[in-house]
């Protein structure tokens, strides 16, 4: 691809201390992902993925080598500003949602736009146009509990994509979808990614997730085993594969 | 005002949680205002009755009396000044004459001071008018209710004193008890009996004569001092019964704090606890670009807001609570007269703007410290494990 570099991983190593020693999670992970990938880690439970999406958002660091993420080694910024690189740059989903539970739809997804401190009418517009992307002008109101876990993570899914990051971190964001929705929300990013060129990085080991990857980096005991690019498939007119 | 705007969201998002919680806090509110307005409005009761009864708008004491001294008492006696005298013919100063003596109830002896006090005076606040019903050939004689109790005398009874004249020689009479007045103020009443002021100069031989002076209470021009007459002011005359309510109220500083402690406890237990069932929030909060200053913050501002809700909802049933109680009063128990300070039978309770607006700053700084403190965990919490809930 020609597009800028995002990401470069260079002799990445984060090892967890259990008990007396110590146990490496990531081994000697190099890798450069560029603007507008729709790219995967895939790889069995406890692999490492969600360590390394963990450091390339900045929330952890690695106990060697470098990240840099957006021009920025990450080892580097302090809280504050690895917090911004997250406001300004991030877009996170989680297998769990994690939305704000007291807040409405509508504050949800405004809120990183709150951190950004966006003006109200502005983020009125956004926030509305995030959730014409997923479908769900007609449930501004409601509270996560009212609604489905489609409907919670397509919210997520308009929460990190409202301030149009440049990337956005996707960790099994299908994990807790049934496999109609999961086939929706995928389609979704997709089509974020086509129209917006969002890059997306997700952590998945669902073969759905799998089928829409443009690039599969396989992970196994935290060392990359696997690199390669899919061509590119329409998926938005393929059949259900499941 | 983001943190604001977040921190209102997600205590009122909490609901019935946030309620009973800020129900609590405000019913601690209330209480430690009515418990202190109870107080003050003792201490207020009991001065303005020390000052209606006794002490006046300030007073002259001769050089040589001092009311804690009864030995140096048969001394402490003198001719008026000119400026003095000018004022209790004005009628805005009367005098008074103190000596030490003894009366005889039913054949038992305790010891008294007798005072001496013109039965016209309109300066303190006691029926000395009853000692004109004169009898030429007997003394009459006034008491207070607690004193007629501890001597067993009844109006119309004769009871013998005996006191020294200046020349120090003893000397006997009976009097006569005209009067029994009903007072909250002990020390115009127990070991005290008040007689006329001439008969009493006539008793010791000390004519023209007085141990001190009381001024009316809306006195301006207070005269100078001289060699033998000395100003006493009321911060001067009510500096021990102040002391004394400050000891005395130590017992109710202890509600006072008991109440904020149990508030208080609340708040934290609720800030611990929040904070331990919403890492997974705080997480989501830090990966979503707030920086952790910014978390504490609203954490912080959330429990402190709590304070000001309690406030609010306080005022709400509290000003109207308060209100009534001032107005009514409080009926005091009898046994209150134990107490060692004088206090009438009903007791108001006083909400100055300074109790009001001391307790709410204190509360509030105490709930937003109390806030604080817990969320110094977050500052230690990494996003990482925050987001999996995994605080220890
Ligand atoms: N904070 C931590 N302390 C200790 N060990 C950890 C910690 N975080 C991760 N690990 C370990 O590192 C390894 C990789 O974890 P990671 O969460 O990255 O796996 P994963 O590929 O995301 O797995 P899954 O598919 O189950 O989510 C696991 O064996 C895990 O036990
Ligand atoms: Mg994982």
């Amino acid at each position: 691809m020609k597009n800028e570099i995002l990401i470069t991983t260079a002799h990445l190593v984060k090892k967890f201390p259990i008990g007396g020693h110590f146990f490496t999670a990531l081994n000697d992970v190099n890798l450069t992902i560029r603007a507008g990938e729709f790219t995967g880690l895939v790889g069995p439970s406890g692999s490492g993925k969600t360590t390394l999406l963990n450091i390339i958002g900045a929330l952890d660091n690695p106990t060697e080598g470098v990240a840099v993420v957006m021009g920025q080694d990450t080892k580097t910024l302090n809280h504050k500003q690895a917090a911004r690189l997250r406001s300004e740059c991030l877009g996170f989903i989680f297998q769990t949602y994690n939305l704000l539970p007291v807040y409405t739809v509508f504050e949800n997804v405004e809120f990183p736009l709150l951190l950004l401190g966006i003006a109200s009418s502005d983020r009125k517009k956004s926030v509305m146009k995030a959730l014409e992307w997923v479908g769900l002008t007609d449930k501004v109101s409601s509270r996560p509990s009212q609604l489905s876990g489609g409907e919670c993570q397509r919210v997520s899914i308009a929460r990190a994509m409202v301030k149009r990051p440049k990337l956005v971190l996707a960790d099994e964001p299908t994990a807790n979808l049934d496999a109609a929705n999961s086939h929706n929300v995928l389609k979704m990013m997709l089509q974020l990614n086509r129209e917006m060129g969002t890059t997306f990085i997700f952590a998945s080991h669902d073969e759905k997730v799998i089928g829409y990857l443009r690039r599969k980096i396989g992970l196994t005991d935290g060392k990359v085993v696997e690199d390669k690019i899919i061509s590119t498939q329409n998926h938005e007119e393929s059949e259900t594969p499941c | 005002m983001l943190t604001f705007k977040l921190a209102y969201r997600n205590i009122i998002g909490a609901g019935l949680r946030t309620w009973l919680n800020v129900f609590v806090l405000s019913i601690a509110f209330v209480a430690i205002i009515w418990t202190q307005g109870l107080i003050e409005g003792m201490n207020k009761q009991v001065m303005d009755a020390m000052i209606d009864m006794e002490l006046g708008g300030g007073q002259f004491w001769h050089q040589s009396y001092d009311r804690y001294d009864p030995l140096s008492i048969e001394d402490a006696h003198g001719s008026l000044s000119d400026g003095l005298t000018t004022l209790i013919e004005k009628g805005r100063a009367t005098p008074v004459l103190i000596t030490s003596g003894a009366v005889f109830p039913e054949g038992r002896v305790q010891t008294i001071l007798l005072k001496g006090i013109d039965p016209k005076q309109k300066i303190i606040n006691i029926p000395s008018e009853v000692l004109q019903i004169h009898d030429s050939d007997i003394i009459p004689a006034l008491i207070g209710g607690r004193m007629a109790k501890e001597t067993r005398l009844a109006v119309g009874d004769d009871v013998t004193v005996r006191w020294r004249d200046v020349h120090g020689t003893f000397d006997a009479t009976d009097i006569r008890i005209v009067g029994i007045m009903n007072t909250s103020v002990q020390s115009v009443d127990v070991g005290q009996i008040w007689v006329p002021l001439a008969s009493l100069q006539n008793m010791i031989q000390a004519f023209d004569e007085a141990t001190l002076i009381v001024l009316e209470k809306q006195i301006k021009a207070i005269p100078p001092d001289d060699a033998v007459w000395i100003s006493r002011d009321l911060d001067y005359l009510l500096k021990d019964l102040k002391e004394l309510i400050r000891t005395k109220s130590v017992g109710s500083s202890i509600i006072y704090l008991l109440l904020l402690f149990m508030a208080l406890l609340a708040i934290f237990d609720t800030q611990v606890l929040a904070i331990f069932r919403r890492q997974k929030e705080i997480g989501t909060l830090m990966a979503l670009g707030m920086p952790r200053r910014k978390v504490i913050g609203l954490f912080t501002l959330e429990g402190a807001l709590h304070g000001i809700m309690a406030l609010l909802v306080g005022a709400v049933y509290g000003i109207p609570l308060l209100r009534l109680s001032a107005a009514r009063g409080l009926s005091m128990p009898e046994t209150m007269d134990n107490f060692g300070i004088a206090l009438s039978d009903t007791l108001y309770p006083s909400y100055g703007a300074g109790l009001v607006m001391g307790t709410t700053l204190l509360v509030l700084i105490a709930v937003t410290i109390v806030s604080f403190v817990p969320t110094r965990k977050i500052s230690k919490l990494k996003p990482t494990d925050a987001l999996r809930g995994k605080l220890s």
